[in-house]
């Protein structure tokens, strides 16, 4: 298994809705074409979240998954 | 999604002033236009010598008060802090409506600059074009 490279992390554990995504947003316009965003977050309406922004942003979402009421994120800069 | 959201912000209490703000801040960072009016105690809210959580909850919240004031309190929630983001973030116009400002004597330098400007319903509504639109 190859480890990822994170250009960036993004803490939003303990925030809700809109901010995780909000945090996502303003770390992923610092960041250019092709590098990685890992988000933490605990917020139940994550997954889908994420899912629906890296649709419609065209911002590859390159793993999702949660351990223990934390969700994973990392998302690629298109 | 590029369809602009239009967002009617009449209400003035900090839990209806969030719920604008979620959706503006939800619509922003999908890509879509956002534009929001300003009506009465929404106007209001916007007053420079106001502009934040003014410590108000509607009358819907019942019970439920006392747990929204917590939030707000510990600034799990900042509506107007969720605003300014937004409109770094996307494309987000926030508008005074004229009769509003008229009926509330106030003037653009009584505004929060988050403010853009004042506008007319026709102007409002002709922007909305199909878009989506949202009464607050």
């Amino acid at each position: 298994m190859t480890t990822l490279e994170i250009a960036q992390r993004v803490d939003a554990k303990g925030l809700s809705c809109p901010m995780p995504i909000v945090k996502t947003a303003q770390a992923m316009k610092t960041l250019t074409s092709g590098q990685l965003l890992e988000v933490l977050a605990t917020d139940p309406g994550s997954t889908k979240d994420f899912e629906a922004w890296a649709r419609t942003t065209g911002n590859a979402l390159v793993e999702s998954g949660s351990d223990a009421g934390v969700f994973r994120f990392v998302l690629q800069k298109k | 999604m590029d369809e602009t959201l239009s967002i009617v912000l009449f209400s003035g209490t900090d839990d209806r002033l969030t719920s604008a703000s979620v959706f503006a801040a939800g619509a922003a960072v999908l890509g879509r236009p956002v534009r929001i009016l300003l009506q009465y105690w929404g106007l209001q809210a916007f007053r420079a010598d106001r502009i934040g959580c003014a410590g108000t909850v509607s009358a819907d919240a019942g019970e439920g008060a006392i747990a929204f004031a917590a939030a707000r309190d510990s600034h799990q929630v900042d509506w107007a802090e969720t605003l300014r983001q937004s409109k770094e973030l996307g494309e987000v116009e926030i508008h005074a409506c004229s009769q509003s400002m008229d009926v509330l004597k106030l003037q653009p330098s009584d505004l929060d600059p988050m403010v853009d400007g004042v506008e007319g319903i026709a102007g409002f509504l002709a922007a909305a074009g199909d878009g989506q639109l949202l009464f607050i």
